[in-house]
């Protein structure tokens, strides 16, 4: 309502910020949190080594700075662009949303901040200190003992995070009880940390498996030593993994009673919940056979085959990161704001005035015979495009068709009917924000669209029209 | 209400939710944090190019490649402070200006969020030109052609901070704008391009000089003919040139920013910050023909002074952005005044007693299948999902399994969608609905 509304009529808003932020949660988890504990303690193993074996300890200590280097180059690259790219994304996407979790969370995101400075540091300490430290045994120790401060620092923004996440699906805290330690008391918030931290750890491992096997030169005879350790490492993690897993898939559904018409309404959180205990079953088996296979005989690791579990548990994560999209719906601030950016408490107005009056980037306020197609464009702009495009993913027309089925052109009555009661059936939509002729309009532009379809284009291509508001 | 022209100026609300801190401190965060993330900016800028140009002189001379390759070697560290430096200002500005720069971000928005991939590449083709260095050894244009994209690069992605900067001060512009070449094209993005530039190579040489002069910097065995003097003195004479011609930017940005924002208090603020550049650039000539130490006390004395000089351009640069956006934010804040009294009357609208409609006339039942059923369900044509003509005799008589039905239904019709489940529907309702749906007669 209040901001020009970027558009990507083909890819979604909502995609361009899940690629970013999958992107960076994976980098984050695996290279960050899980790696700086692995990474350190292969380097305090060389350590321990080389007092009795230094050409040993030498080799772990050299193939430990190489996974830090390669963790190095990508979290302090991809993965902080990613971080800040989530921002950029999410208030390009939403942005009235993005704007007042903005106000509220300041402080939280600001402490984040902090940490995630001291972060930095420390892993720049880390790395770039590396050769040096290998002058002297005192040297070596601080630097472990930095190695040591970097997975505290790296674990606690996850730890931070989740919190701030946790409250922000929290329907009741929202409005009720402005405090973030609702957040970590959200019945989610263990859970999802039980399960995050061992899951990191194991995502770590299996990459660095697979880096090893391939960076490390097969003569070397300290090989296998150190496939062993890592395959040992996750193999110590998967019975946490498991377990947080399986602590987590039990809690979802009890913490989601507070949105339960939102939730069990839906077959697709139903056919989400029924195979995730698929995936964990298979992902954990994978993980056990690696870790076993690897501690017990790690020359038989198949090299080429350790992509599979890399993605495992990629997907692993990634399967339970969409329980957010549906605890959250309709709302993308529970109970206080829709997903559509406009605040529960505004809808009466907007159902008794219309939307259009009410913005000053669109070219009409009321909706007459002529401008009934481009009032449909611009309350579809405004009540529909965070979540859909006109033809591309997650398309209004197709989402349509689905249901009406493509012999008979889509008809518009019946699109009416359904827009203004959908919410009843379809949980996760919010309700039309709109009055009775917006409906029409936007019915009319919908069928339109289906018979001649035309790109929308955003903001960033053709601009915005702007009018003046009388107030 | 205002007086200004209000013809194709955009109005919108402002968000309904309280600052998370007073203003004043919001600002001096702001401006604070700004500057520091702008120094790593500009060492990290600045230090690319002369890189660039120090490799580019190795190739005659291989000290200046050494020299090259001690100053890549900040780069990483720099690059990296200055992203993280980066989002104390970012959450500050998302604040303070939330409905300004959101609304300019979405304007130039596809070349906006490309910031996030360029910056990725540009840091990760850094890396790649630091750590082939001795690989590329043979291979110059090569190893030059990498770091040149990079710095290219660096050198590029400014104008996108700049454009959206200067977009989000004027409101009034929003509706000619056509994507990001149109913003870039406003006036003053150049002139705060070309200040910026040279602010980031000033900065730089002083950075550098320091770097280099300090004690624990041992030119033996890096460099041939290299003296530790003559680098310092390469730095300082940078210094000294970037600081002297900003004496030809400064007053064309100033000269070219559009009148509204425009003060006898930020007249005077930019004009002390121009009297300490003078004094910067006085002493710098000494310190360059005394070849004092680094550091030492005219090298304090000069950073003092530059430190005051940046905090002098940083508080006029707010200064500008404030007065600005002044008349737009009174005009902001009157309407979103406004339009909270007009959802209060709307709220109180409701609860006046409801004029007799078709609505009001409905039994529960027909309440419940009006706002639910009719979605999917037309009393005799296919819609999502059977008339209602062809589903109801299939529950004559027999209420209990359709109310069943409609709590956790299932799939009869395989040329139509499942229908969706209604769990959370009371006994009652589902008594009500269940009476009215085979109560009706549907034809």
């Amino acid at each position: 309502m209040d901001f020009p509304l970027f558009h990507l009529d083909f890819m979604g808003n909502r995609m361009l910020v899940a690629v970013i932020a999958i992107l960076h949660v994976l980098i984050n988890h695996a290279l960050a949190v899980g790696f700086a504990p692995l990474v350190t303690l292969l380097e305090f193993r060389g350590y321990l080594k080389s007092k009795t074996k230094p050409e040993e300890g030498k080799v772990w200590d050299e193939t430990a700075r190489k996974l830090m280097f390669f963790a190095f180059v990508i979290t302090t690259t991809v993965g902080a662009l990613t971080g800040v790219g989530i921002w950029f994304a999410a208030s390009l996407a939403n942005p009235a949303s993005l704007g007042s979790l903005i106000r509220v969370f300041y402080f939280a995101w600001f402490t984040e901040w902090i940490v995630f400075v001291l972060e930095v540091i420390f892993i720049m300490v880390y790395f770039l200190t590396w050769k040096k430290s290998n002058e002297s045994p005192k040297n070596k120790r601080r630097h472990i003992l930095f190695g040591v401060w970097l997975s505290i620092f790296s674990w606690l923004t996850m730890a931070i995070i989740v919190g701030i996440l946790g409250f922000m699906m929290d329907p009741g805290s929202w409005v009720e009880k402005n405090s973030l330690v609702t957040g970590f008391l959200n019945p989610l918030y263990l859970p999802q940390l039980v399960f995050r931290t061992p899951v990191a750890m194991m995502m770590a491992g299996t990459v660095a498996l697979m880096f090893v096997a391939y960076v490390m030169k097969k003569q070397n005879q300290w090989k296998t030593g150190i496939l062993k350790y890592i395959s040992f490492w996750i193999l110590l993690w998967m019975p946490v993994a498991a377990s947080g897993a399986f602590l987590y898939y039990w809690h979802i559904p009890r913490a989601m009673i507070g949105n339960l018409p939102v939730a069990l309404g839906t077959q697709q959180f139903q056919d989400w919940y029924g195979s995730l205990i698929t995936v964990m079953i298979v992902v954990i088996a994978i993980g056990f056979t690696v870790g076993i296979l690897g501690t017990f005989s790690p020359r038989r690791l198949p090299k080429h085959l350790l992509i599979i579990p890399v993605i495992a548990s990629f997907l692993f994560l990634g399967t339970f990161e969409r329980i957010r999209e549906f605890i959250r719906k309709p709302y993308v601030i529970g109970n206080y704001m829709y997903a559509n950016g406009i605040l529960v408490e505004e809808y009466p107005l907007y159902k008794e005035t219309g939307l259009l009056p009410h913005t000053p980037y669109a070219s009409m306020s009321t909706i007459t015979e002529s401008n009934k197609l481009a009032a449909g464009e611009a309350v579809f702009t405004l009540a529909c495009t965070r979540c859909h495009t006109t033809h591309g993913i997650s398309s209004v027309v197709r989402k349509f068709e689905r249901m009406y089925g493509t012999e008979n052109p889509l008809n518009e009555e019946a699109m009416k009917v359904y827009m203004q009661n959908m919410h009843n059936v379809r949980h996760y939509m919010p309700p039309f924000p709109g009055n009775d002729t917006e409906l029409n309009a936007l019915a009319a532009y919908l069928a339109e669209q289906q018979k001649r379809p035309k790109t929308l284009e955003g903001p960033q291509i053709k601009g915005v029209d702007v009018k003046e508001i009388k107030y | 209400m205002m007086l200004t022209v209000l013809n194709q100026i955009p109005v919108p609300k402002d968000i309904p939710l309280p600052m998370p801190l007073p203003e004043w401190l919001l600002v001096i965060i702001l401006v604070f944090s700004f500057l520091l993330h702008i120094l790593f900016i500009n060492i990290m800028i600045g230090g690319g190019v002369l890189t660039f140009w120090y490799e580019l002189k190795g190739k005659k001379n291989k000290d200046y490649d050494n020299l090259a390759r001690e100053i890549a070697a900040t780069i990483t560290v720099n690059k990296s402070l200055a992203v993280v430096l980066g989002v104390a200002p970012l959450l500050s500005i998302n604040v303070l200006y939330t409905l300004y720069f959101y609304s300019s971000n979405a304007l130039t928005g596809n070349i906006w969020i490309s910031i996030v991939p360029w910056v990725a590449v540009s840091f990760l083709l850094f890396y790649l030109h630091k750590y082939s260095w001795d690989r590329l050894a043979d291979n110059k244009p090569v190893h030059l052609g990498i770091l040149g994209i990079a710095v290219f690069s660096f050198l590029l992605i400014p104008f996108i901070f700049l454009t959206n900067i200067n977009l989000m001060l004027f409101p009034e512009r929003w509706g000619e704008i056509q994507g990001f070449f149109d913003a870039l094209t406003l006036p003053n993005v150049f002139p705060r391009y070309f200040h910026f530039i040279t602010a980031s190579m000033a900065v730089t040489g002083l950075f550098l000089a320091f770097w280099f002069g300090r004690k624990g910097f041992k030119t033996k065995g890096k460099f041939e003919s290299l003296s530790k003097n003559e680098i310092k003195k390469q730095m300082l004479n940078l210094a000294l040139v970037a600081t002297g011609l900003q004496f030809i930017f400064g007053p064309l940005l100033f000269l070219t920013l559009p009148a509204k924002g425009i003060t006898w208090g930020l007249f005077w603020v930019i004009l002390a910050g121009a009297t300490l550049a003078g004094i910067v650039l006085y002493q710098l000539w000494k310190m360059i023909n005394a070849q004092s130490n680094i550091p030492g006390k005219r090298f304090y004395l000069v950073l003092g002074l530059f430190t005051f000089l940046v905090a002098f351009m940083g508080t006029g640069r707010h200064m500008y952005r404030e007065s600005a956006l002044s008349t737009h934010k009174k005009m902001m804040a009157e309407r979103t005044a406004a339009h909270w009294d007009a959802v209060r009357q709307a709220h109180e609208n409701l609860l006046l007693p409801q004029v007799e409609s078709e609505a009001g006339s409905y039994t529960p039942g027909q309440n419940i299948f009006q706002t639910n059923c009719v979605i999917c369900h037309a009393p005799a044509t296919r819609l999502i999902g059977p008339s209602m003509a062809e589903a109801v005799p299939v529950y004559e008589n027999n209420a209990d399994a359709l109310k069943q039905w409609i709590k956790e239904p299932g799939r009869k019709r395989m040329d139509y969608p499942p229908m969706a489940g209604f769990p959370h529907f009371t006994e009652k309702q589902l008594t009500d609905v269940a009476n009215y749906v085979l109560q009706t007669e549907w034809n």
